[in-house]
């Protein structure tokens, strides 16, 4: 691929955990709505999502049919909620219509769709995502664009078979504008996904499909955005960031619980994550700014 | 008239000994002779190839299929992928591509893209109404011997029910060509039922398919024979020029698209005699005869009666003819289910 395009958003770390906090805000929100919503993944992956829409994917609210743009796939769609309320901090959707979120008559369905700005494909059928990618990576390297694809899967959803159909062809088709994040947050809907399929040496079994693969700290924004930012680390691969992750994340009676998986939050309990937000955001603001600049590297 | 004689090349004959077949509707041309039998997977596949240098949006996604020879695949260059043998993700992929502004032919069996990649056809491809092709090979009994695993008697009932896909069964080579032609102006995605061996052409001078429009292949009074795909077409001509020899007219319609459906073609066909019997490769339920049914059913009550594959999976080796002779799908069966429904003959059995 052709070199990388320049930083989009510069965007300290301090800044991209200000707005993961107020994503972890949103989405407190919509669970507390009549539906619930999957607020445990949402939560693992919040960060992830906040750095790819504000300091890594080429794209930009005002031209999202941009032809040059980076495309990302919400392989996860059930962390509809969380892409939601990026999608509506980036600029792509009101913030106040967050809360129509799962009620009747509106557009924000429980797994992502097309009618939502910004949300280039519907998912939620789990195992379609990498594919999806494949075919955008392909359509750009075709097009000789030197824009990226993006795909953010969770550990679970490595269970569907497609997703290895998926892995060989993108290894063999070279495409190293593809880049797949890995969601590790450990748990699925009835408990820890190793106890469903151990996925041992993880890192190993996609390098091995061809793939160059790291691992980092899922909430640690510089971390994310400079694996990510940096992509491809190798030529002719397409890449995987493996990102360790707590489920529920940022909501304390909720983390690393399988009940966060899908949640309908009380009046009470969304009193009590509120708090935990504002305790958290607080406790940010004692600590000092990072002023890394995140971004694609030139 | 036997299967064998249908799909066979017919002798060479010099234009002084060439006379119209006795049946040929008053539509048609004149006769320039037989057309010999084709394949439709071929008669797509050349098409295709053909169009590929003419457009840039298309691409060809294969499956390890082994139908695009290596001179081919080396002329159509960076137009030409073989993604292996992994159908979801071709599904996926097209969809990705269809998305960048491709317009991807995706190549496969009828039985893997209905089934095994159903739901990357759902979602990623109907749900999305993207511009993808798939091209459905062996569909229903025409891959034989191979067995119940590589045949596809359920394919147009999945495909139909999806909401926005386009379903076509092009009856001879020709209709499966001019459906690839046509196929750069749909919008949407869409499903072509195509075969393995040669199978027998429409009668020369039959103009091309329109997409979405019922086919009149002949025209009459007594009863309407609607049929899909190129056996049951034929089955359906040989049937009605049977029944002409003993007073019985019949309306020949080739339904070569099941989706949109054609219902006003049908009404007015089935006014006039009130029997409607459907032919095709497929289970009687969800197919052409499901089609057929709700349509009639809906608008205009009329009697019909389905010929296609019992509610059965193969449970005999045999080719394609042999297959469609052993469980009924025959001329012989469609005439005398005429006769039995208009009381000529023997009630026709129903299943």
């Amino acid at each position: 691929m052709t070199a990388p395009a320049a930083p989009v958003l510069p965007c300290s770390t301090k800044e991209l955990a200000d707005t993961a906090r107020r994503v972890r805000e949103h989405v407190v929100d919509m669970c507390a709505g009549p539906e619930g919503g999957h607020l445990g993944g949402a939560f693992s992956s919040t960060e992830i999502l906040t750095a790819l829409y504000f300091a890594v994917l080429n794209t930009d609210p005002a031209d999202p049919a941009d032809p040059d743009r980076d495309r990302f796939v919400l392989s996860k769609g059930h962390a509809a909620v969380g892409l939601y309320a990026v999608l509506a901090e980036r600029g792509y959707l009101p913030t106040a219509e967050l809360a129509d979120y799962g009620r009747p008559g509106t557009r924000l369905m429980g797994h992502p769709v097309r009618a939502v700005p910004g949300v280039e494909m519907p998912t939620g059928s789990l195992g379609h995502g990498l594919a999806l990618a494949c075919g955008f990576a392909l359509g750009q390297r075709l097009d000789g664009r030197s824009a990226r694809s993006f795909v953010l899967m969770g550990d679970g959803e490595l269970q569907e078979g497609s997703v290895w159909e998926s892995a060989i062809a993108a290894a063999s088709l070279r495409l190293d504008n593809l880049v797949a994040v890995i969601d590790r947050n450990g748990l699925q809907l009835t408990g820890p996904t190793d106890g469903k399929a151990p996925m041992a040496r993880l890192a190993e079994r996609w390098r091995s499909f061809g793939w160059a693969v790291r691992e980092t700290d899922g909430h640690d924004p510089a971390a994310l955005v400079e694996h990510l930012g940096s992509a491809p680390w190798e030529p002719g691969r397409p890449s995987l960031l493996i990102c360790h992750t707590v489920k529920g994340r940022g909501v304390p009676f909720l983390e690393g619980r399988p009940a966060a998986h899908y949640v309908t939050l009380s009046a009470r309990n969304h009193a009590r994550a509120r708090a935990a937000l504002r305790a958290a955001a607080r406790a940010a603001a004692t600590a000092g700014e990072d002023t890394v600049t995140a971004g694609r590297p030139a | 008239m036997s299967w064998s004689a249908l799909a066979t090349a017919p002798p060479q004959q010099t234009p002084s000994q060439q006379a119209p077949p006795p049946e040929a509707p008053s539509l048609q041309a004149p006769s320039a002779g037989p057309t010999p039998p084709e394949a439709t997977r071929t008669a797509y596949r050349d098409r295709l190839l053909a169009l590929l240098p003419t457009d840039p949006r298309l691409i060809c996604l294969d499956t390890d299929t082994g139908l695009f020879g290596a001179d081919q695949v080396a002329a159509a260059g960076r137009q030409y992928l073989d993604l292996g043998i992994a159908e979801h993700n071709l599904m996926g992929i097209a969809a990705g591509l269809a998305a960048s502004g491709r317009m991807p032919f995706v190549n496969t069996m009828a039985a893997f893209a209905a089934t095994r990649a159903l739901e990357a056809v759902k979602i990623d491809i109907a749900y999305t109404g993207l511009p993808v092709r798939i091209m459905a090979t062996h569909g229903g009994l025409a891959a034989g011997h191979l067995g119940p695993t590589h045949q596809a008697l359920e394919d147009l009932a999945v495909m139909r029910a999806l909401p926005g896909m386009t379903v076509v069964v092009p009856a001879d080579a020709a209709q499966a060509a001019a459906f690839v032609d046509r196929s750069l102006d749909l919008p949407g995605p869409l499903y072509v039922r195509l075969g393995r061996k040669a199978t027998p052409a429409l009668p020369a001078g039959t103009p091309p398919p329109v997409p979405g429009r019922a086919q009149t292949l002949r025209r009459g009074r007594d009863a309407v024979l609607a049929a899909c795909g190129p056996y049951p077409v034929q089955a359906c001509l040989a049937a009605a020029a049977e029944l002409a020899a003993e007073g019985v007219e019949c309306t020949v319609l080739n339904v070569h698209t099941l989706r949109p459906f054609d219902t006003a073609a049908l009404v007015e066909a089935a006014d006039h005699s009130g029997l409607v019997v459907t032919v095709e490769e497929h289970w009687r339920s969800g197919g052409l005869g499901g089609a057929v049914a709700e349509a009639l059913a809906e608008a205009a009550p009329a009697r019909v009666l389905r010929i296609g594959m019992p509610d059965t999976f193969t449970d005999t080796v045999g080719g394609h003819e042999h297959l469609l002779a052993h469980y009924g799908i025959t001329p012989a069966r469609v005439a005398c289910t005429v006769r039995g429904a208009l009381g000529l003959g023997p009630a026709p059995a129903i299943d």
